[in-house]
């Protein structure tokens, strides 16, 4: 989970930097670079996720 | 395509010189504010660990940080993509000796920056309090200030492609980050929370229910005396950086003094509002968070706001810095003592989203610029958060970030320093440490 998430976070910054390259500046640049955020967001919780502390185990 | 450098008279200079002159008083109360929020047994540690942070981040950055960092119109490695020159690395010779020390504006951008990297190195120790190593505080540092800082430093302040989005594709005036909302507080606030995954969190934190239990700050005076010193560091932060990487006239510092107090004002305000609505009483420590985060947040661009968009971003990173912190530690297990990651990433984070849709640009596209500041967002979780986790975890399997157990006990001022802060007191009691 850890190593996904933090595959993601570089895919999702690459997806936005791909929308200024290639996309003209108009609602598809805007909506391209929201879904890398997403993809960004997606690979932050997975990663936030793989470092809960463990429950049940004194600490 | 080199963005050019902007041109400062001789009296402009000096005025640069004096706010940078000023900018050393920002990481004095940071480490006032970290060791504070620490336990009494680490105060001594705390301390010398911001020395240590501040010297190790001077001389890497002396020897290699600014060869990588460089500034506007310098030489840099270009790529092309697309027809468009993408500047990702500057190509100055290390030992800053490529420059003339005369006052011109590279040479000032090389000062600030050297005091910069010593206050984003100092903001990961907020997190990693009371467990961290010295030694890894000093290896962690010296891979902050000789890789994660200057190339970030380089893309948003010294003419890398993040500036270069404005010219380059018409978003705005490119990536806007006068006074280091990203370069310095989301960068430092990123790697704190790297750092506290590694470190993970203190003994006696966490319940076997999971439960977090309150281990409260031993010096509420150090943690507001730094407040106020931080204050006059950010006002000449945001002067000097607005001067040298927005261009902006000297004149605008007195908008950047008025914007940054109003920020910090109306986000301690609003901490204490809550802390008082939700616990009877306002809380010192949140209160103090909130003014930093007021601080952090209206360093984007605080040249370029008006006072009444500043005051509401300041209040909005109040009320998200309060929440924050309580969700971090009881939702996330994140043991943070100084509140970092909240005040100063998430606090850096909001102020570069803010600048996108408050800052005013003459004859700019307010679109344009909000996608510009997405982008730095975009870089700074995915980008820099990996880097910092990657170089961190990777120190920890060569020489080990946490404090031994025992040491933890103790406190580091005896087990790493040999001995406490307060020698006269017996200031500390054992109930929080469970065997």
């Amino acid at each position: 989970m850890k190593l996904a998430g933090f595959f993601l976070l570089p895919a999702g910054w690459i997806i936005v930097l791909a929308a200024f390259v290639l996309l003209p500046p108009a609602p598809a640049q805007t909506g391209f670079a929201l879904a890398g955020m997403a993809v960004e967001m997606l690979g932050l919780a997975l990663v936030v996720r793989s470092h809960l502390a463990p429950r049940g185990a004194e600490r | 395509m080199t963005l050019p450098a902007p041109t400062l008279t001789e009296t402009a200079s000096a005025l640069c010189l004096l706010f940078i002159l000023m900018v050393p008083l920002a990481p004095a109360g940071i480490a006032l504010i970290n060791a504070g929020l620490g336990r009494s047994r680490n105060a001594s540690h705390s301390l010398l660990s911001a020395l240590c942070v501040v010297a190790v981040a001077a001389l890497v950055y002396f020897a290699i940080g600014f060869a990588w960092q460089g500034y506007l119109g310098r030489p840099a490695h270009m790529l092309n993509i697309h027809g468009k020159s993408w500047s990702w690395i500057a190509s100055e010779p290390f030992f800053l000796r490529g420059l003339e020390f005369n006052g011109s504006p590279a040479s000032l951008a090389a000062l600030l920056g050297m005091f910069s990297v010593g206050l984003a190195g100092m903001i990961p120790l907020g997190s990693g309090g009371d467990r961290w190593r010295l030694g890894a505080i000093c290896a962690s540092t010296a891979v902050l200030a000789g890789w994660t800082y200057p190339l970030f430093a380089h893309w948003a302040w010294g003419g890398g492609w993040l500036q270069q989005l404005g010219p380059n594709y018409g978003l705005g005036r490119g990536f806007l980050d006068s006074g280091g909302a990203a370069s310095i507080q989301a960068l430092g606030g990123l790697s704190a929370l790297a750092i506290t995954w590694i470190l993970g969190p203190r003994r006696g934190k966490y319940t076997s229910e999971g439960m977090p239990t309150a281990i409260p700050g031993h010096n509420a005076v150090f943690v507001v005396f730094g407040c106020f010193l931080a204050w006059l560091g950010w006002i000449g932060l945001g002067s000097a950086g607005a001067m040298l990487f927005s261009g902006v006239e000297s004149g605008s510092a007195v908008l950047v003094a008025l914007n940054t107090t109003l920020a910090a004002a109306a986000a301690m305000l609003a901490a204490a509002g809550i802390t008082r609505a939700r616990f009877g009483k306002p809380d010192a420590s949140l209160c103090a968070n909130g003014w930093i985060a007021g601080l952090v947040a209206s360093s984007a661009a605080s040249a370029m706001i008006r006072p009444a968009a500043s005051a509401a971003i300041g209040l909005v990173a109040g009320v998200l810095v309060v929440y924050s912190v309580e969700w971090l530690e009881l939702h996330l297990t994140i043991d943070d003592p100084g509140g970092a990651i909240s005040v100063h990433g998430l606090g850096g984070l909001w102020g570069l989203v803010a600048a996108g849709l408050f800052a005013r640009i003459p004859g700019g596209n307010g679109a344009g610029q909000w996608l510009a500041q997405l982008a730095g967002v975009a870089t700074l979780l995915g980008f820099v958060l990996p880097i910092a986790y990657l170089l961190n975890w990777l120190l920890n399997r060569v020489y080990p970030q946490r404090v031994a157990a025992e040491g933890e006990r103790q406190g580091l001022d005896l087990y790493e320093l040999g001995a406490g802060a307060y020698p006269d007191f017996m200031s500390h009691n054992e109930d929080l440490w469970q065997r």
